[in-house]
Formats: C-alpha cells, sequence, structure tokens
C-alpha cells in the first residue's frame, strides 16, 4: 500500500471534488424548485397538470438514474439539442432529484392540518399569506429531514456522471487509476472524500435546521 | 336591523341533511349559546356563519352583508368575525407575541412600532401578559385557548364565534378560559357560542338556542328554558347533560 504516488493528482483530485460540489448543488437547487412547482402542481385542481407531474415522478423514479443521464446526453442531441457532459448530468440530476423532492415536499405541505389552514383564512390572511406564513415553515421542517438525506444521496450519484466523461471526482479518479495503477489507494482516497463532504453537508444541515427551525415539537 | 340574520339555510354533505332550514336573529351585544347533542348541526351553523362553509340555500348577513353573496370581501369580512376554535390553532412555530400581530400586520390594522404593544393588550385582557414570548408548546391547553381569544380580540371584531372552545380542555383548565369569555361578555360582545357547558350557558348567555336534527328546535331565555323545556327532545337533552 502506497498513497505516494497519488500526491501528484492533488490538485485534480480537488477539481474532481469540486465538480462533485457543484454539479450536487446545482442539481438540488433546480431540483427542490421542480419540486415546490410539482408539489403545488399535485395538490392543485388542474387535472391533467397532476397527471403530468404523476407520470413524471413514476418516469423518474422507476428507471435507472444512469439511464437518466445517457438519454439527455446521447439521445436529445439527436432532436438538436446538446449538451456538454456537465451540463446533461446537471439536467439528468436535477429532474432525478425533482421526482423525489416532489413527493418529500407534497407530503410536508400534507402534513400541515387543515385547520391551521382555516385559523389563518379566520383572521382575514389572503391564501399566499396563509400559505407563505402559517404553512410553509412548518411543512419545511417536516420535510427537512428526508431533503437532506436525499441531498447525499444525490451527491454520491453526481457518481454516475463519469460515465459521461463529466470531470467529477470518480472520473478523475479513474483517470488516476490508469495513470498509477494503484486501485485500492485510489479507490480509498475518493471513498474518504465522498464519505468527508456527506459527513460534512449533514453537521452542516443539523446546524441549519437546528438554526431555522426553533420552535419545540409538539409533545 | 339584528348584527346577524340567518334565513332559512340548507346545507348537506354528501347526502346527509346537516341543515335543514336554520334561521336566527342576534342583536349586538346579545350573547347567544347554541346546545343540541352531537350532530345537531351547531358547529355546522358557526362555520357557515363565517363562510368556512358554503351553505346550499338560504343566506346568512351580518352587519346587513350578505356573507355568502360576497366571496371577494371575504377577507375584510373575517376581519370583522373572530373564531376560536376546540383545538386552539396556534400557529406553533411562532411565539404568543407573533400569533396575535401576524393578522394585524399582514392585514394592515397595525404597524411594527405598535404590533407589541397591541399583543401586550389583548394578553393582557386574557391575563397572560407574562407569556408574550413563551411558545405555545409551552402553555397549557388553558392558556393556549387564551392566547387564541387575544389573537382574535388582536383584529378588533364585531362578532365572536366560540365552537366547544373548552371540550378539549382538562377539568381544570375550563374554569380560567369560561372566566375570559365572561369578561368579554359583561364589555358588550356580540357572542354566538356552541358549548356544552351548561353551567355557563345558564349563567352568561342571553338566550339559549337547542338545536335537534338540523333545525332550531326550540329558543329562549335560560331560566325559562332550563326550568319549562317545551319540546321532550330538549327536556331529554337537559336531563342527560345535567
Amino acid at each position: 500500500m502506497n498513497f505516494l504516488p497519488l500526491w501528484r493528482y492533488q490538485n485534480q483530485l480537488i477539481d474532481g471534488a469540486i465538480v462533485t460540489l457543484e454539479l450536487t448543488v446545482v442539481a438540488a437547487l433546480f431540483g427542490i424548485l421542480i419540486g415546490v412547482a410539482g408539489a403545488v402542481a399535485l395538490n392543485g385542481r388542474i387535472a391533467p397538470l397532476r397527471w403530468l407531474v404523476r407520470g413524471y415522478i413514476e418516469l423518474f423514479r422507476n428507471t435507472p438514474s444512469l439511464i437518466q443521464i445517457f438519454i439527455v446526453f446521447f439521445v436529445l442531441p439527436t432532436f438538436g439539442l446538446k449538451l456538454p457532459a456537465f451540463e446533461a448530468a446537471c439536467v439528468a440530476l436535477s429532474l432525478y432529484f425533482g421526482a423525489y423532492s416532489v413527493e418529500i415536499i407534497r407530503s410536508g405541505l400534507d402534513s400541515i392540518p387543515r385547520s391551521q389552514v382555516e385559523a389563518g383564512q379566520c383572521l382575514g390572511l389572503s391564501g399566499w399569506q396563509v400559505f407563505r406564513h402559517i404553512v410553509l415553515p412548518p411543512a419545511l421542517r417536516n420535510a427537512y429531514p428526508a431533503v437532506t438525506s436525499q441531498f447525499v444521496l444525490l451527491l454520491l450519484g453526481t457518481s454516475l456522471a463519469s460515465q459521461v466523461a463529466a470531470d467529477e471526482l470518480f472520473h478523475v479518479a479513474g483517470f488516476i487509476e490508469s495513470r498509477t495503477y494503484r486501485s485500492f489507494e485510489v479507490y480509498a482516497v475518493i471513498c474518504a472524500v465522498y464519505f468527508a463532504m456527506a459527513m460534512a453537508f449533514k453537521a452542516l444541515f443539523a446546524l441549519v435546521g437546528a438554526a431555522a427551525f426553533r420552535w419545540p415539537r409538539r409533545r | 336591523m339584528a348584527l346577524v340574520e340567518i334565513r332559512d339555510i340548507h346545507k348537506k354533505f354528501g347526502r346527509v341533511d346537516v341543515l335543514k332550514g336554520v334561521s336566527l336573529d342576534v342583536e349586538e351585544g346579545e350573547i347567544v349559546t347554541i346546545i343540541g347533542r352531537s350532530g345537531s348541526g351547531k358547529s355546522t351553523l358557526l362555520r357557515c356563519i363565517n363562510a368556512l362553509e358554503t351553505v346550499d340555500a338560504g343566506e346568512i348577513r351580518v352587519e346587513g352583508e350578505r356573507v355568502h353573496a360576497r366571496m371577494r370581501d371575504l377577507k375584510q369580512f373575517r376581519q370583522r368575525v373572530g373564531i376560536v376554535f376546540q383545538a386552539f390553532n396556534l400557529f406553533p412555530h411562532l411565539k404568543v407575541e407573533r400569533n396575535i400581530t401576524l393578522a394585524p400586520l399582514l392585514t394592515g390594522r397595525t404597524d411594527k412600532t405598535k404590533a407589541r404593544a397591541l399583543a401586550e393588550d389583548v394578553l393582557a385582557s386574557v391575563g397572560l401578559a407574562d407569556k408574550i414570548d413563551a411558545w405555545p408548546e409551552q402553555l397549557s391547553g388553558g392558556q393556549q385557548q387564551r392566547v387564541a381569544i387575544a389573537r382574535c380580540l388582536a383584529m378588533a371584531p364585531h362578532l365572536m364565534l366560540f365552537d366547544e372552545v373548552t371540550s378539549a380542555l382538562d377539568p381544570e383548565l375550563v374554569g380560567e378560559v369560561l372566566k375570559v369569555m365572561e369578561a368579554m361578555a359583561r364589555q358588550g360582545m356580540t357572542m354566538i357560542l356552541v358549548t356544552h357547558e351548561m353551567g355557563f350557558a345558564r349563567n352568561v348567555a342571553d338566550r339559549i338556542v337547542f338545536m335537534h336534527q338540523g333545525r332550531v328546535w326550540e329558543q329562549g331565555p335560560p331560566a325559562k328554558l332550563f326550568a319549562n323545556p317545551e319540546t321532550p327532545e330538549l327536556a331529554s337533552f337537559i336531563a342527560s347533560a345535567k
């Protein structure tokens, strides 16, 4: 076991980790936007929109995310939409994360009792005011643990983007291994990097959650 | 003109007729207590007055305005009609002060500089001035219900509706809520209450309305109604409530 030959590739490893983080954060942000919009549509009154969102959720939750990335990267160009590897992975992972986020956010919204909405309405608040000030904060708290778990799964899942040659951490690891033939050392190092990033995000989410959701839980 | 005029309202949930032609007037400053067995339509009637439920037929007027025909003005209407629920319905993520000031601030009834003073005022009126910085979850059931009342009072309503507000409370906490309601009654607030507290109904109400099978079955002053019920249904209800 010798880790020294990897030392000269430290910059590539750091760059790969940064690309992994960028991929995760971008996909998570778009995925959450899709999640909120989809949750509102699922709870809405327009039936065709509900069917569309339901179809999207089932499609992306019941097919391999590697195939989703391949379709965006290899198939869309035949329809005139050619995306570079990083952007293609972002689109596919956003849609994948969004499909899970819709259900998570919807379950958060559904967890708020109807009586809370009525109490807000009875005070003369508008529908938007009730949603923004009464429904959303506790709904976010209820959805928060599941969203953050899904975020960590997304972080780990970005390694699939290596298959379309996006320069993320796993792809960089493959490159270093092909140059050094140090398989164990290379994968031990990137395993540790993924682990460290996941634990760091968990700690960050715990801090953010404690600061954002300070009210006591119901007994 | 009565403050609340209810004319022949009907309400169905699916195939179940819950209200079958209810008519009732409530004068300004009057305290009307609605009693009756579970399923007699009492709570539905209150919810119809505040437009939380639509009506299938008939009309309700509050201060002369048709409630269900003016849905565009519903927000303004609800600012004048407070309702307190059995389950308190405080917002758990907001401290007591914010629970009280949220609606006055968002509807423009007060501004940030006066909001805390408003919360202090209404909390003092329900005996909870020292709880202004508490979370709802840190309060007892009775205290939460008094905060819910204070939250309504902050909107300076013209009419208060109370829907079985003591039913979810432990017996030792009922008294503190009833005292607050008695104080409001003494100050001339127009109140419609659904309650199972017969002692309170007898002592505080100007008029008792007994509902049975979705209709106003019998009504009158408490002393007369409790002493000499005219219908066997009310007699049986009073006997069972003792």
